[in-house]
């Protein structure tokens, strides 16, 4: 700097680091918003994580509601790269909140070997999906089908009888990923 | 602009070293403003020329002249070159020039990290660019990345991702100079409340940038581990969940499209009064709304993904944040036309583009309005309606001003007028084909026409017709500017030093051409007493 050297050189250092550590802190704030979400999402059952209760819950279903309905419709994907056939047996139930209800799904592995899949559910509107529990799920485990094998797979739920009164028609969705090693 | 550098090696600089190696080595902030906004300037027409390949693909129903997948990664690169190749260099470009200039220092306060930050750009693009040319071809999922689609980019994807990386390192760096040279070499009697609108914006612009750009360099590293290491933050078959990358993108992306305008709400602060000859109206209120902004640019993000499945509560909080930022918006617009109320007017280029900024600027919030409705935006949603908003505030308004202020200052800096006939040529025929070529596509979203997609059924046909039309015209326009620009530092009409009779502001009490450094001694105190805003 030809004609000025009172150049403020620690005060630029110093704004600069803590500029820097500032872009730092917000490179990890970006992965922290990963368990953050997941956090919030369990609390407050967004996103259309349902629960899992056990019989011995479901089979105390608080009061029941003789003349409530709630219609769940279940729908089935495959995602890309799992060679198989998957579909609900049934493709809507009437169910009474508070009572466990089973349904069949069926895949079928189209491939000539032996394919891993794991299923994700998601059920919608999400706000159903805090008062959608389930005592047994294909969607538990990992599931192994032999060349051109059919299975059946059953689900036990049970919907909440705390639900709210205007939510009458739930989906429960299924899709059915690859699974290139036991989890 | 070469020319006019060399002509101010009059002051004895023994290190304004010629020759081809200075520009690679260089820490002046003029040179290095100058090579961001050449830079910029180049990718404009990059990205310009994909945008007419899109546009002729579009002219009519059908598929005629690409296929959908190269359509699709000129929509990807398009995109990607006009944010991060276009108008971010460019503000950096204008922050180096004139930053300095404006506070009375002697030159940038890291020199060497500015020389970094600038080269890492030309390195960033020419990894991005290079995948059209290799197996696979260039991204095509679309600049926001969304998985999972984007995991299927082939052999382009780390190139892309190390791409995004690099862009935002470069920015950061961008950021930190532009804060550490302002809050800590501003001439004596330069206090933070005295500084133009456009440091201000600036400073505001940075913390964004600082803040923001990190989370994105983030979610892409998610991306890159996803597809290669075996993770699952947003596969839903390991535990992980997509639409977490849209939250964490848009907690990026809303900041990043104000990064993308506070600098030319500062620019547009500084051409108004200059040519209404009366002090910008209510300059602390101009402060407090673009503090307002950046703040409420960080918790409205939602509102790019209304239809995920949101819970009510969401959609109604990320509506109404939304719909807030038109208010500290509407101030800023407010005082706009207050500063122009019973002045005495001359419409010289750069006010007409900022004029033009005001009005059409001004469409672009009431399309996004219309779009932060949480119940509408689900027939807008990924319709030509969202192009054209996005389009009104960033062509009409980022590109228009980053247009006003190279008019406003280039005689600055060359030490020549611009031709002010073929200003307003210029002028006339970008904003007359602007409007053909986006005004139309507000019609083809609200009748359902989606985006990112090469075809459209016949009824959408004449629209698109116009709106290519107007896309050609605009784009032949833009060659005459850049005819204006070589002609303006080659020669013409030698500029005084004050340029413009009612300009205020540190820059012009230097000669024209501006000399090779800035204050090598500081200003008087007694012009920054008088207002140099
Ligand atoms: C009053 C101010 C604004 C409001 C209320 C607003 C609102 C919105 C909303 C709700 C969307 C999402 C639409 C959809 O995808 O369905 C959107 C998209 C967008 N906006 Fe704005 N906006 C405003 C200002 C701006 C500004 C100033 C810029 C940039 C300079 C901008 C750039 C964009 C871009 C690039 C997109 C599209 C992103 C994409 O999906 O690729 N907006 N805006
Ligand atoms: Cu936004």
């Amino acid at each position: 700097m030809a004609g000025r050297k009172i150049l403020n050189r620690q005060g630029i250092n110093k704004t600069a680091i803590r500029l820097v550590v500032t872009a730092v802190i917000m490179f990890g704030f970006g992965f922290s918003l990963v368990p953050l979400y997941d956090v919030l999402c369990e609390v407050t059952g967004l996103n259309g994580k349902t629960g899992v209760i056990s019989r011995q819950e479901a089979k105390s279903p608080g009061e029941l509601h003789e003349d409530r309905l709630v219609k769940v419709q279940f729908v089935t994907n495959v995602a890309v790269g799992l060679p198989w056939r998957f579909k609900a047996l049934e493709k809507e139930l009437f169910v009474r909140p508070g009572k466990l209800t089973f349904t069949n799904f069926q895949a079928t592995n189209l491939s000539q070997s032996s394919v891993a899949g794991s299923a994700v559910p998601s059920v919608a509107p999400s706000i159903a999906s805090r008062y959608f529990n389930k005592t047994d799920c294909f969607c538990f485990v990992v599931q192994s089908l032999d060349p051109n094998q059919t299975k059946i797979m059953p689900v036990a739920f049970v919907v909440d009888s705390k639900i709210p009164d205007n939510v009458d028609v739930v989906t429960l969705s299924y899709t059915f990923f690859k699974t290139e090693e036991k989890i | 602009m070469a020319d006019s550098m060399n002509l101010d090696s009059g002051h004895h600089e023994h290190h304004a070293p010629s020759g081809w190696t200075r520009w690679l080595t260089t820490t002046n902030h003029k040179d290095i403003g100058s090579m961001y906004l050449i830079f910029s300037l180049i990718m404009f027409f990059i990205g310009g020329a994909m945008a007419m390949i899109i546009r002729l693909e579009l002219f009519q129903p059908g598929l005629q002249f690409v296929d959908p997948q190269f359509y699709n990664s000129m929509v990807t690169m398009h995109a990607l070159i006009m944010i991060f190749g276009v108008v971010m260099p460019a503000w950096t470009g204008f922050a180096n020039w004139l930053i300095p200039m404006m506070i009375g220092a002697p030159d940038m306060a890291l020199p060497r990290l500015n020389n970094w930050s600038f080269w890492i750009l030309p390195f960033a693009f020419s990894l991005l660019l290079l995948t059209l040319f290799i197996p696979g071809g260039a991204p095509a999922g679309g600049w926001t990345m969304y998985p999972p689609l984007v995991l299927q980019t082939g052999a382009a994807f780390p190139f892309l991702i190390f791409a995004v990386h690099f862009l935002g390192a470069s920015s950061i760096g961008g950021a930190i100079n532009v804060l550490a040279t302002v809050f800590n070499m501003r001439a004596p009697g330069m206090t933070l409340l005295k500084l133009p609108l456009f440091v201000w914006t600036w400073i505001i612009t940075g913390f964004l940038l600082i803040a923001s750009l990190p989370v994105l360099a983030g979610a892409v590293t998610m991306l890159l581990t996803d597809k290669y290491f075996g993770t699952s933050f947003f596969s839903a078959a390991g535990g992980g969940d997509p639409v977490m990358f849209q939250h964490i993108f848009w907690f990026f992306g809303h900041p990043e499209v104000y990064i993308l305008i506070l600098p030319a709400f500062g620019v547009v602060s500084a051409i108004i009064p200059t040519f209404a000859r009366k002090p910008l109206f209510g300059y602390q209120s101009m402060v407090y709304a673009v503090a307002a902004i950046a703040f409420l640019s960080f918790i409205v993000w939602a509102h790019h993904m209304f239809t995920v499945g949101m819970p009510l509560a969401g959609e109604l909080f990320f509506m109404y944040t939304t719909i807030l930022i038109a208010v500290p918006t509407g101030v800023k617009v407010f005082n706009w036309v207050a500063t122009m109320w019973k002045g005495a007017m001359t419409f010289e280029t750069p006010m007409l583009f900022a004029l033009g900024f005001v009005i059409l600027f001004t469409i672009g919030g009431f399309s996004g309005l219309m779009l932060g409705v949480t119940p509408v935006d689900f027939q807008y949603h990924d319709t030509y309606f969202v192009v054209a908003h996005f389009h009104y505030v960033l062509v009409t308004g980022a590109i228009y001003s980053l247009i006003a202020a190279t008019y406003f200052w280039l005689p600055k800096w060359t030490g020549h007028m611009y031709n002010e006939t073929l200003g307003k040529w210029h002028f006339w025929l970008s904003t007359i084909s602007v409007n053909v070529l986006f005004f139309p596509q507000h019609f083809l979203g609200l009748a359902g026409m989606p985006r990112r997609i090469p075809d459209y059924s016949v009824q959408f046909a004449e629209f698109n017709m116009i709106s290519s039309i107007g896309g050609w015209v605009y784009g032949l326009s833009q060659l005459l500017f850049v005819y204006i620009i070589i002609k303006c530092v080659r020669g013409g009409k030698k500029a005084s030093d004050r340029v413009w009779d009612g300009a205020h502001g540190l820059e012009w009490t230097l000669a024209s051409p501006a000399p090779y450094h800035s204050f090598d001694t500081p200003p008087d105190p007694s012009t920054i007493e008088g207002g140099v805003r």
